[in-house]
């Protein structure tokens, strides 16, 4: 891969919670990574590793101790969430977070089209936009297009989701977070969440950073994974090293790992 | 027959210029979920701006607006001092109300109560004038309903801004409002300046109802509009064609409506405020038990 442009670098940081106290926990020391344009990359590792921690300090929900974050070669170590957010895409587990349950799916898609731009005092909803709106939602193959009015609230967990999904990615972002979207999701709601992902990064060319917990989309999805454990990545393949990977690789090195650790 | 309707004028009048602020109130108590103290301080400070402008000859509805505008400065203070400041809410609203009496003291001149007997109000200036003395209860109830009304159609306008969406969006799912790359803060504040500075024109039409301004006012004002917005909205919530402003407007004119029936029945005036937290405290406790918390989702 010839001079690949990066897009997101974490670059030594350090983060430790509740310093000097009985329950301080040092998550990262010395943690380094760059994710590079057009990269998908799955994110797989035990619990406690560290994993939304670091996607955290990427979208700024929480600052870091020490080190620096860059996007796009631009220091955002220090920036708010709120000013990342233009750039950065975002889907949590909950699928309750990407949404406003009290307004409309026309409202909601409104107001994320929006994203960036002047708020003031313009009519809220977007008539003039339905047609498109229409036309996003028709990608999810959910139905939604014909319930534009419905309140979000009243949506089941995998139409959140996958609304969520497509609010998250309405405007022109650099990079694209998911941290375990599809954890909280039935299988099939899941399965069809995690195809309507890779289409949509497909189509956008959306560089993505995906945590699951599902080895077998870690494996199937994306063209970059990797395990982090402790803190640190312990694996980390790309192209077709990424391809050979299977779920059991994926078993084995966790296993190994833990009894490493005595567990 | 005759000391009903007078009663029903009375109730109506104070619900319209009660009901400015319980809308106001929506918005920081129901949207945002911020139980807001200040309206103690703002409701008066709205009546003694009211008082030294029009004593300054100031005319009553730029008066009016100055009012607003000062109640949500100060409603914006209070929230500067959460967002920036990371104080409480419930603090925040404290240490504004109290501030805010100083304020009141010093736009009065040092007196409790300042009266403007005799000049120019919204209740008699313009072509309300063309009415005639005896009717002065008319005008007040009809220049009461359409400060009222007023309020209630830019506030349901404003809902359906974008700001407005916003605004809806941050008391409800916060997290969204900042993925959308707007700061949470603002949002906050710009709901307190809103609630605030209705509260404060609810006080200068208080104010000019009286004609004077009493830095008393303000007592029990919190209590009055949480109340207020409990209430309508408990009550009313069930009729979704509704909108949440006319649901606070109709929860003070209940409330109003209780308060006078218990004078009525001949409750003395000391007990005036027991009664509100009594009325208060049972409107959580329906409002909880009826609840579900569906308010915000329909009627905006
Ligand atoms: N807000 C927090 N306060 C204290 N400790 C935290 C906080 N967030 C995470 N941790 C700790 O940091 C470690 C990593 O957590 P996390 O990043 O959530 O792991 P993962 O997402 O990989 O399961 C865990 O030991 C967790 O207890
Ligand atoms: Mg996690």
């Amino acid at each position: 891969m010839e001079s690949k442009s990066e897009v997101i670098r974490l670059a030594g940081v350090h983060k430790r919670f509740n310093p000097a106290t009985i329950n301080e926990t040092e998550v990262f020391t010395d943690f380094n990574l760059t994710v590079y344009e057009g990269e998908f990359v799955s994110i797989v590792g035990s619990n406690g590793s560290g994993k939304t921690t670091m996607l955290n300090l990427i979208c700024g929900s929480l600052m870091l101790d020490c080190g620096k974050i860059l996007l796009r070669g631009c220091d955002i170590t220090g920036a708010p969430e709120y000013r990342r957010a233009r750039h950065i895409g975002r889907v949590f587990q909950d699928p309750a977070r990407g949404t406003c349950p009290s307004l409309t799916i026309l409202e909601n898609m409104s107001l994320a089209d929006n994203k960036g731009g002047i708020f003031g005092l313009r009519e809220g909803i977007n008539r003039r936009r339905l047609d498109y709106y229409k036309s996003q939602l028709e990608l999810l193959h959910l139905g939604l297009e014909d319930k534009t009015d419905v309140l979000v609230g009243a949506l089941s967990g995998g139409q959140r989701q996958a609304l969520s999904l497509l609010l998250s990615t309405m405007t022109p972002i650099d990079l694209l977070v998911l941290d375990e979207h599809t954890a909280s999701l039935d299988p099939n709601s899941s399965q069809t969440i995690m195809e309507l992902t890779d289409r949509l990064v497909k189509e956008r060319n959306l560089t993505t950073v995906m945590v699951t917990h599902n080895l077998r989309f870690a494996v199937d999805y994306g063209n970059r994974i990797i395990m982090m454990h402790g803190g640190k990545c312990v694996i980390d393949a790309e192209g077709a090293e990424k391809s050979a990977y299977q779920v059991r690789d994926l078993l084995g090195t966790f296993n190994e790992i833990s009894i490493e650790c005595g567990n | 027959m005759d000391i009903f309707i007078r009663l029903l004028i009375n109730v109506l009048e104070e619900g319209f210029i009660f009901g400015i602020m319980a809308m106001g109130v929506f918005i920081s108590y129901r949207i945002l979920s911020f139980p807001d103290l200040s309206v103690d301080g703002t409701f008066p400070l709205g009546a003694c701006v009211t008082a030294l402008l029009i004593t300054g000859g100031i005319n009553p509805w730029l008066a009016c607006i100055l009012a607003f505008l000062a109640g949500a400065a100060a409603g914006s203070i209070t929230g500067l001092l959460h967002v920036r400041l990371k104080i409480t809410d419930l603090l925040s609203g404290i240490l504004m109300m109290t501030a805010l009496w100083t304020v009141n003291l010093l736009l009065t001149g040092g007196t409790a109560i300042r009266q403007f007997f005799g000049m120019d109000t919204i209740f008699n200036w313009g072509p309300i004038a063309l009415l005639p003395d005896g009717f002065r209860r008319v005008r007040i109830l009809l220049m009461a309903f359409l400060v009222m009304i007023a309020v209630k159609l830019t506030l349901d306008w404003f809902f359906r801004t974008r700001t407005g969406l916003l605004l809806r969006a941050s008391g409800d799912n916060g997290q969204f409002v900042t993925s959308l790359a707007r700061d949470q803060g603002k949002m906050k504040i710009l709901g307190l300046a809103l609630g605030n500075g209705c509260a404060a024109l609810a006080g200068s039409v208080m104010a000019q109802q009286t004609q004077m301004a009493d830095i008393n006012f303000g007592r029990g004002m919190v209590v009055l509009s949480l109340a207020s917005v409990i209430i309508g909205t408990s009550i009313f919530r069930r009729m979704s064609f509704l909108r949440v402003t006319t649901m606070a407007v109709l929860g003070a004119i209940f409330y109003r409506v209780c308060l006078s029936t218990a004078m009525l029945i001949g409750l003395p005036t000391n007990y005036v405020q027991l009664l509100m937290a009594a009325i208060l405290t049972l409107a959580l406790v329906w409002g909880r038990v009826s609840a579900g918390g569906g308010v915000l989702r329909r009627g905006i």
